[in-house]
């Protein structure tokens, strides 16, 4: 176990060849040219790079990096409260991956945003100049504040395990439960209110995606995503540093299929509540419609089918299926976060104005997802992430 | 501040207490700043000459209409406000026997309860007393929920501008007003299809108008009572939703409807500790419990083999006596049969 601490902590990681790895060369570019964008961006402005417009203010930046951005980095919230809270000691080897990523989604969520506000730089207005706590989105802006520092402080444990600090980590050790009881709160508090902030618009939305349980909506969706998530990080980190990995792949196989079994259970109460939607609010008839076959396509090939997916992949201890459930979820969160901001927003307006993001918005998004995978390699190649730091063993 | 409903509402009391208070409020109904002004735009007298939008860049020191305002062209496709643009006139009927085309002007509607104001994390629109709703450029952040969340398309935003856009929309002429001068696009209509006035003289017109010309009207005032009312008011001869005004609108502000969730939130807060507080003592307890099982359970099970050990012992003793007191009786029954067979 030592031999792989030390192994761990050594820079020749970062590849036999020195700095020009072919992951480092191409993330490079990706970085280069979004740094590119983003000058065009504070110079030229918003329409120089971006497809917004007087009708569709919000596009890909609030559709991925935030919307999205913020459920897939539900998986923190949703492994610490089962293993510190619930006691499913047994989850203990992933918590620590599902916080940083979760703290590197939030990241992500404030760098999308300061690229898409006009004057990113009043991001602090709301609590320093001028309040509007009347505005689901100030209380957003205060959850995703106060989250993104709890998410800080639950990660700086492998920091000062890594750098020896023995006080500060028996500090932050101490604060475990008070932190994970705070993300659970806060999580709940702005992954329900994402959602409240469409409430506002009942003309604007699809009635078929408006909903006045939308808030549960987030919330329940945000719970799968990040379980579903949490699988999808695994299969890439376990894959990237397996050499860091102390659990046999039995436990780790077991454990996903714990996160299958939450995941199914999770899409299937989504399920529920979305056909309690259409039944209050009685729109069976909508489905009839381009709308309804679309709608569908989401609840039932983005919900429904990787609930089954999850549910034969726990029965049968399917890893791989287990894995593509996970992926199909995923993608169908983003679908969800999509379609409310922008392809089923305006859903009224005549055809030929729809909002579809620039390529520089693309890249942009692709850039800041890099920016965080990058971030993830560095802090695991040094950091105990993927193993438990030997002096640390079982302390929370 | 100035105390509108919303004021009122918000207060410094936070989201949370703020939905609260709406919630105990409902009892209460703020009819509005009485005496506010408002505009009336009257289709059937519009003739689409768009005075009205070449008046309102010029008094807002905009750029002036690309397009000229003889051109019919215009009208080929329907427009929206923009950043340039404040008002703008669209065709949405073309002629038809004897009825003229039938226009109407799109500018801010300037709700009595703006959503803009109440989904703005800045605080930066303000309902005044006089009925417009001003937005503070001052202290906007951009993040432009204010145009995604208006039910009239009414916003627009400096795309263009690097570090200072702003959102675009009509004051009213909020400074003209105070002047008291009538807003640029009323004092321009040739017509007299937009009347500025008193919001509540401009319902009493609007209803004189109805009456007296029945044939000429559809029975209703938009904007009387929608989302709980604008300060524009429009009055049509076809059904409104021709004019691509939404027919048989709730009457509930958009700012209710909007923030109806946020009262869970102070549930969330206060009652979340304790619940999750007691599921972590369920949990510990349980492993507390299940420790104290094993270690019972082990104690037990070490007892029983005790005991059976003791018994065996015991036992095992018990027959190492009783074979020890054969062995004696056996030599002592032998010793007397010796003795005796010497004796013999």
């Amino acid at each position: 176990m030592t031999d792989v601490t030390m192994d761990a902590a050594s820079p020749t990681i970062w590849g036999r060849s020195g700095l020009l790895t072919p992951f480092n060369v191409i993330a490079g570019i990706i970085l280069a040219g979004g740094a590119a964008i983003l000058g065009i961006r504070f110079t030229q402005g918003l329409a120089a790079t971006t497809n917004l417009s007087h009708t569709y203010p919000w596009g890909l930046w609030i559709g991925f990096d935030v919307m999205s951005g913020v459920a897939l980095a539900a998986g923190g919230f949703v492994t610490s409260s089962a293993v510190y809270l619930f006691g499913m000691k047994e989850y203990k080897p992933i918590v620590r991956a599902a916080l940083l990523t979760g703290f590197l989604g939030y990241f992500l969520v404030v760098l999308g945003l300061l690229a898409d506000l006009g004057r990113p730089w009043r991001l602090p207005y709301p609590f320093i100049k001028s309040a509007g706590p009347t505005s689901p989105l100030f209380e957003v802006a205060l959850c995703v504040a106060l989250y993104l520092t709890v998410l800080f402080i639950e990660s700086t444990p492998a920091v000062f395990e890594w750098l020896g600090l023995k006080w500060w980590r028996k500090l932050v050790g101490s604060m475990t439960i008070a932190l994970t009881i705070l993300g659970l709160i806060l999580s709940t508090m702005h992954q329900s209110t994402l959602g409240a902030m469409y409430m506002v618009a009942p003309t604007r939305l699809h009635p078929l995606w408006y909903s006045s349980h939308i808030p549960v909506h987030f919330f329940v969706s945000a719970v799968a995503a990040g379980l579903a998530m949490v699988i999808v990080e695994g299969m890439i980190s376990h894959r990237a540093f397996h050499h860091q990995v102390q659990i046999s792949q039995d436990r780790f196989a077991s454990i996903n299929f714990g996160l299958a079994k939450g995941a199914a259970v999770t899409l299937g109460v989504y399920f529920a509540i979305k056909m309690v939607g259409l039944a209050t609010e009685d729109e069976w008839q909508l489905l009839a419609t381009g709308w309804g076959a679309w709608f569908l396509v989401e609840l039932l090939g983005f919900v429904l089918l990787p609930c089954l997916l999850f549910t034969v992949a726990y029965r049968e201890r399917r890893l791989t299926l287990a894995r593509v459930a996970a992926v199909i979820t995923v993608i169908g969160i983003m679908l969800n976060r999509f379609n409310i901001t922008f392809v089923a927003f305006n859903w009224n307006l005549p055809a030929g104005q729809s909002y579809v993001p620039s390529w520089m918005e693309i890249w942009v998004t692709v850039a800041f997802i890099t920016f965080a995978v990058v971030v993830f390699r560095w802090i695991a190649n040094r950091m105990p992430i993927m193993y438990e730091h030997p002096d640390w063993k079982g302390v929370h | 501040m100035t105390l509108t409903r919303r004021g009122f509402i918000g207060g410094a009391l936070g989201s949370a207490a703020a939905a609260a208070t709406a919630e105990a409020g409902t009892v209460r109904h703020f009819e509005g700043h009485p005496g506010r002004y408002g505009l009336l735009h009257d289709t059937t007298l519009c003739v689409g000459c768009r005075s009205c939008e070449a008046a309102c860049k010029e008094v807002n020191g905009l750029p002036p209409v690309a397009e000229p305002l003889d051109d019919p062209a215009v009208f080929d496709s329907v427009r929206r406000t923009t950043d340039t643009s404040l008002t703008v006139v669209n065709r949405y009927l073309e002629a038809d026997g004897d009825r003229a085309p039938v226009y109407r002007k799109l500018q801010c509607m300037h709700c009595n309860e703006p959503c803009c104001a109440t989904v703005c994390p800045c605080h930066a629109f303000e309902k005044t007393p006089e009925g417009p709703v001003l937005y503070h450029p001052e202290l906007c952040m951009g993040c432009r929920y204010c145009v995604m969340a208006c039910p009239y398309y009414a916003l627009a935003y400096e795309y263009e501008d690097p570090l200072t856009p702003k959102v675009m929309r009509c004051t009213m002429c909020y400074d003209r007003i105070l002047e008291g001068k009538q807003p640029g696009c009323a004092e321009a209509c040739p017509m007299g299809a937009i009347t500025f006035g008193r919001r509540e003289d401009l319902i009493r017109v609007a209803r004189e108008r109805i009456r007296k010309f029945p044939d000429r009207y559809v029975d209703h005032i938009f904007g009387e009572h929608e989302f709980g009312g604008t300060s524009w008011l429009v009055l049509s001869g076809v059904p409104f939703g021709q004019l691509d005004l939404e027919e048989g609108l709730t009457t509930e502000p958009l700012p209710a409807i909007a923030t109806s969730y946020l009262g869970v939130v102070p549930l969330v807060i206060t009652i979340y500790p304790g619940l999750l507080l007691g599921m972590y003592a369920f949990s510990k307890r349980r492993e507390a419990v299940s420790a104290a099982e094993r270690e019972e359970s082990v104690a037990r099970a070490l007892a029983a083999a005790e005991e059976v050990t003791q018994q065996k012992l015991a036992s095992a003793a018990d027959r190492a006596a009783k074979d020890k007191q054969k062995a004696i009786d056996m030599a002592v029954k032998k010793a007397l049969a010796e003795a005796q067979k010497g004796g013999e």
